[in-house]
C-alpha cells in the first residue's frame, strides 16, 4: 500500500491562514518517479496542500506552517522556516491552473529558470531549452517560432511552455496544480500524455478535481475532504474498492 | 400623458447641457490649434521659416533682430534632459519599491508625500533652485553661473519624480499576480521577478509614465524663468545661463505687448514650437504605446 | 539525520546568496529614494522659514507692494488670488461635473465620445503657458476681456477642468451599477437616478478632484503673466459688495489684478537681497495653503473611502 521508494513524505502537515486551519494532521507519502494524484471537492484544501511543497504561501502574509514535509535523500523539512524558500522553489517546479507564460519570446520563457539560476552562456542555454520543449513535446510546434512572443501560442501550447519553462531546471519534483482546468478537450489529453511520458523523469503531484483525470494518469491517489485526507492507496484500488464511505460517494459523484 | 412628455423634454434637454460641457474639451482643444496657428501665419509672414529653424541667435528686441529659434530650443532640451535624468529612474526605482517591495503602512505615507510633493506651486521650487540649489552647487562647481541649466534641471527632475512613480506603479498594479507567482515558483527573487517580470509586462505603461515626465519637463515654466536665466543661449552647456521657449514667453510677456506687434507674434511662434514638440512627444508614445500592445 | 548536500546544490546555494544580495541591495535603494523626495521638501520649507518667518506679519498681510522691501506687503495680491479663485471654482466646478457626467452615464462607445475623451487626456498634458497663450488670443482680445480678473479665473478654470472630469469619472466609475439598477427598478429616471444617487455618491471623490484642482491652480504662474496680469499693483479691485442697490457688482471682473505667486515671483527678480526675504515669506503662505489645500483633499478621500464600502 505504501509505494516503496520515497522522494518526499508528508507529516503531520497542518496549515493556517490568519486562524483558520486548512490542512489538518495530513500523513502522504510522495511515490519517487511515479504520479500521486489528490482529488476532492472544491474548498478541500488541495491547491493549499500543493502550495506547501515550493513555500508558495511564504508571499502572503499571516499564513502558517505546521509539521514537516521531508525530501529524500537528503531528509531535510522543506516547510522548516530555517530552510530558505528560493532553494526549495529551485529544486521544486510548479505548474499552474490558468497558463502564466511571461511576457517574453517562446525561448526566454522557458530560459528564464536557467537565467535566474545564473546560466548565461548561449550553447548550454539554447541546449538546455531545446531539450525541456522537446521533453514538454512542443520542440516540434514551436521551433520556427522560438522568438515570438509566447502569448501569440494557444492556450494547450502555453500550458505545455509553462510545462516546459518548469522541466529545464531539472527539478526533483514537478507539481501541477489543476493544470488542464482552462483547456479544451484536446488540449487536455495532450497534457495527460505528457505527464504520463514525464514521471520516468521526475517526480509529480497533480492536484485535479477531474476524476477521470486521476484515473487515467496516476499511480497513486489521495481523497481530501475539509482539510483531511480521507483515504490513499494505488489508485486502482481507491477508484475500484475504496476503503472509506465518503470516498465511494465521492467517487459516485454522490456530493462534490 | 402630458407630464410624461415634459418630464422627456427635460430629460432630453438636461443631456443636450451635459454633452455640451463634455465638447467643451474638444472646442478648448480647438481653440489652441485655432489661435496658435493664427498668431504663428502671423509671424511667418514677416519671418522666414528658413531662418526661423535654423538661425543660431534669438534676438527678437534689438535694433537688428534675429529671429532664429535654436537658442530657445536647445535651452530647453538642455534642462529637460537633466531633469530627465534625474527623474526617469529615480521614478522607475520608486514605482518598483512601491509596488513589490514596500509593506502597506511605507506605501500608506510615501503616496501623500509624493502626492505633495508634485502639488508644491512652481514659483516655490524656482526659489529654492535660484536662492538654495545654486549657491550649494557654486561651491562643487565653481565657474557654475548664478543663472545655469543645472540646478533648475535638477529641481525639475525632483518635481517630477512622482509624476513618472504614479503613472509606472499604476502599470505595474495592473500585472496580475499569477504572472509574478510564475517566477517566484521558479526560485526568482523580488529583483529579478520586478525586473525581468513586471517592469517588461508593464512596458507601455511605463513608457506612458516616461512621456507624462518628459512633457512635464518642456513645458515647465517657472523654475526655468527663475534660476536658468533670461538670456537665449546656444549651448548645451549646463553650467552657463540659458533661456527655454516657456521663460521667453514669460519674460516677454512681463513687458507691455500690445497685440499685432513683433514681440506679440514671437511669443506666439515659440508657444507654437513648444505645442508642435509636446504634440509629437504624445504622438510618438502613442505610436509606440500600439506597438507593444500587452494581451492580458 | 542529514545527508551532506551533494556540490550542485552548493552552486545553487552560492547563486541564491548573490540574488538575495541584490535584492536587499535595490530594496534599500528603494526606500531611500521614496523619501529622498520628502527629505527634500523638508529641506525647502526648513530654508524658505528661515528666510522668510521674519517678514511675516500682520503689517506683511496687510499691505501693498512698495520700493521698499521691509514696507511691502502682499495684501492687493493676497485679494487678487481669492477674487480669481473664485471666477476659476465658478468656470472649472460646474463645467467639470457636467461633463464627467456626460461621459460616464450618458456616453456611448461612438466616435464622438472617444473624440471627448481623447481630448480631455491630452489637454491634461498640455503645457500651462499654452493656456496663457489661448487666453491672450481669445480672451484678451478676440472677446475684448482684457487683462483682467475675469480672463485669468477663466484660464485657469480652463487650465483645472481636466483634472476636475477625471475626479469625477473616477467617483461616478466607483459606483457599482447594481445601485442604478435598483434606482431604475423602483422606476426613477435616468436624471432622477443621477441626482439622487450618482452625484450624492460619488461627491467626496469630486470634491477632492476640486480641491486638488484649485490648489493648483493657486500656484499657477505662467499663463496668468501672460494673459497680463501686473506685477506692481498697489490698489485693490473694486469690492463686489457695494453700498448701494443691488449690493451687489461685477466690476471687479474686469479689474486689473495680481496673484501671490506673480508677486513672489517678482520679488525673486529683484536683485536686492532683501526683497528676496519677501519672496521667501510669500512662499510659505503660498505653500502652507497648496499644503494646507492637499491634505485637506487627502483627508476627505480618506474617510469618504471608510464611509462608502461598496
Amino acid at each position: 500500500m505504501i509505494p516503496e521508494k520515497l522522494k518526499a513524505e508528508v507529516k503531520g502537515l497542518n496549515f493556517y491562514y490568519n486562524n483558520l486551519q486548512a490542512l489538518k494532521d495530513i500523513h502522504l507519502p510522495i511515490a519517487n518517479k511515479l504520479i500521486t494524484a489528490l482529488i476532492g471537492p472544491s474548498g478541500c484544501g488541495k491547491t493549499t496542500y500543493l502550495r506547501c511543497f515550493n513555500r508558495m504561501h511564504d508571499l502572503y502574509p499571516n499564513n502558517r506552517y505546521e509539521g514537516e514535509i521531508i525530501l529524500y535523500p537528503e531528509r531535510i523539512n522543506i516547510i522548516d522556516p530555517r530552510i530558505d524558500p528560493i532553494e526549495v522553489r529551485m529544486r521544486i517546479s510548479m505548474v499552474f491552473q490558468k497558463p502564466n507564460p511571461f511576457p517574453k519570446t517562446v525561448f526566454e520563457n522557458v530560459a528564464y529558470g536557467l537565467r535566474v539560476r545564473g546560466e548565461h552562456k548561449k550553447w548550454l542555454l539554447d541546449e538546455k531549452v531545446e531539450s525541456a520543449l522537446k521533453q514538454a513535446a512542443l520542440w516540434d510546434e514551436v521551433k520556427d517560432r522560438i522568438d515570438d512572443l509566447a502569448f501569440n501560442l494557444s492556450g494547450g501550447q502555453q500550458q505545455r511552455l509553462c510545462i516546459a519553462r518548469a522541466l529545464a531546471t531539472t527539478p526533483e519534483i514537478l507539481l501541477f496544480d489543476e493544470p488542464t482546468s482552462a483547456l479544451d478537450p484536446t488540449a487536455t489529453s495532450k497534457i495527460e500524455e505528457l505527464i504520463l511520458q514525464l514521471k520516468k523523469e521526475v517526480t509529480i503531484i497533480i492536484v485535479t478535481h477531474n476524476m477521470q483525470q486521476a484515473a487515467r494518469v496516476s499511480d497513486y491517489t489521495a481523497f481530501m475532504y475539509l482539510g483531511e485526507i480521507i483515504e490513499f492507496d494505488k489508485t486502482d484500488k481507491v477508484f475500484t474498492r475504496p476503503s472509506q464511505k465518503l470516498t465511494e460517494e465521492y467517487i459516485t459523484g454522490r456530493f462534490g | 400623458m402630458k407630464r410624461t412628455i415634459t418630464t422627456k423634454i427635460k430629460e432630453r434637454g438636461i443631456e443636450g447641457l451635459l454633452l455640451l460641457s463634455a465638447l467643451s474639451s474638444v472646442m478648448i482643444t480647438l481653440s489652441i490649434v485655432v489661435i496658435l496657428f493664427y498668431e504663428a501665419l502671423g509671424f511667418f509672414q514677416d519671418i522666414s521659416i528658413w531662418e526661423f529653424l535654423t538661425g543660431r541667435q534669438w534676438t527678437p528686441l534689438f535694433a537688428q533682430p534675429k529671429f532664429g529659434i535654436l537658442p530657445l530650443v536647445t535651452g530647453t532640451l538642455l534642462v529637460t534632459g537633466i531633469a530627465v535624468i534625474v527623474a526617469l529612474p529615480m521614478g522607475l526605482i520608486v514605482a518598483v519599491y512601491l509596488s513589490e517591495y514596500a509593506p502597506f503602512r511605507i506605501k500608506e505615507v510615501a503616496k501623500p508625500i509624493l502626492e505633495l510633493l508634485a502639488a508644491v506651486p512652481t514659483v516655490v521650487y524656482g526659489y529654492f533652485a535660484l536662492l538654495f540649489l545654486t549657491p550649494i552647487l557654486q561651491k562643487v562647481i565653481t565657474n557654475l553661473s548664478g543663472f545655469n541649466a543645472l540646478s533648475p534641471g535638477i529641481i525639475m527632475g525632483i518635481m517630477i519624480i512622482p509624476y513618472v512613480s504614479s503613472v509606472s506603479e499604476d502599470a505595474m498594479k495592473a500585472v496580475p499576480m499569477h504572472i509574478r507567482e510564475g517566477s517566484y515558483a521558479m526560485g526568482a527573487t523580488k529583483f529579478q521577478t520586478a525586473f525581468k517580470v513586471v517592469i517588461p509586462a508593464a512596458f507601455s505603461g511605463i513608457a506612458a509614465a516616461f512621456i507624462v515626465g518628459i512633457s512635464r519637463a518642456i513645458g515647465e515654466t517657472m523654475v526655468v524663468a527663475i534660476a536658468a536665466g533670461m538670456m537665449p543661449n546656444l549651448t548645451f552647456n549646463p553650467i552657463e545661463p540659458i533661456q527655454t521657449l516657456t521663460a521667453y514667453i514669460v519674460g516677454v510677456s512681463l513687458g507691455d505687448v500690445p497685440h499685432g506687434t513683433i514681440e506679440y507674434k514671437t511669443i506666439f511662434a515659440a508657444g507654437i514650437t513648444l505645442f508642435l514638440m509636446t504634440l509629437l512627444l504624445n504622438i510618438l508614445g502613442f505610436w509606440f504605446r500600439k506597438k507593444i500592445r500587452e494581451v492580458y | 539525520m542529514q545527508v551532506t548536500a551533494q556540490p550542485e546544490i552548493l552552486e545553487m546555494r552560492k547563486r541564491i546568496s548573490s540574488n538575495k544580495l541584490r535584492d536587499h541591495i535595490f530594496w534599500i535603494i528603494g526606500l531611500f529614494s521614496t523619501f529622498i523626495g520628502f527629505c527634500l521638501l523638508f529641506t525647502l520649507m526648513i530654508d524658505l522659514f528661515i528666510d522668510g518667518f521674519p517678514r511675516l506679519s500682520w503689517h506683511f498681510f496687510t499691505s501693498y507692494p512698495s520700493r521698499f522691501p521691509e514696507q511691502a506687503g502682499i495684501l492687493s495680491a493676497g485679494v487678487g488670488t481669492i477674487l480669481v479663485m473664485m471666477v476659476t471654482a465658478a468656470t472649472a466646478v460646474p463645467l467639470g461635473i457636467a461633463a464627467g457626467i456626460y461621459l460616464e452615464e450618458y456616453g456611448k462607445k461612438n466616435w464622438l465620445t472617444h473624440l471627448i475623451e481623447i481630448n480631455m487626456n491630452n489637454l491634461a498634458g498640455v503645457p500651462s503657458i499654452i493656456y496663457g497663450l489661448l487666453a491672450l488670443g481669445l480672451f484678451v482680445y478676440f472677446l475684448k476681456l482684457g487683462e483682467s480678473i475675469l480672463t485669468g479665473g477663466l484660464t485657469l478654470g480652463l487650465l483645472i477642468l481636466p483634472m476636475v472630469v477625471i475626479a469625477t469619472r473616477e467617483s461616478i466609475r466607483a459606483i457599482p451599477n447594481s445601485i442604478r439598477e435598483a434606482s431604475y427598478a423602483l422606476g426613477a429616471s435616468k436624471w432622477q437616478t443621477i441626482k439622487d444617487h450618482i452625484i450624492p455618491y460619488s461627491s467626496g471623490g469630486i470634491l477632492t478632484g476640486m480641491i486638488i484642482g484649485l490648489s493648483r491652480a493657486i500656484g499657477e504662474t505662467a499663463p496668468i503673466i501672460t494673459v497680463g496680469a501686473l506685477t506692481f499693483i498697489a490698489f485693490l479691485p473694486s469690492s463686489p459688495v457695494t453700498s448701494g442697490f443691488p449690493f451687489l457688482s461685477f466690476k471687479w471682473l474686469l479689474d486689473p489684478f495680481t496673484v501671490m505667486p506673480i508677486q513672489m515671483f517678482n520679488w525673486i527678480s529683484r536683485p536686492q537681497a532683501a526683497f528676496h526675504l519677501n519672496a521667501a515669506a510669500a512662499g510659505i503662505v503660498l505653500l502652507v495653503m497648496t499644503l494646507v489645500m492637499n491634505g485637506f483633499a487627502i483627508y476627505i478621500r480618506y474617510r469618504f473611502r471608510k464611509r462608502i464600502k461598496w
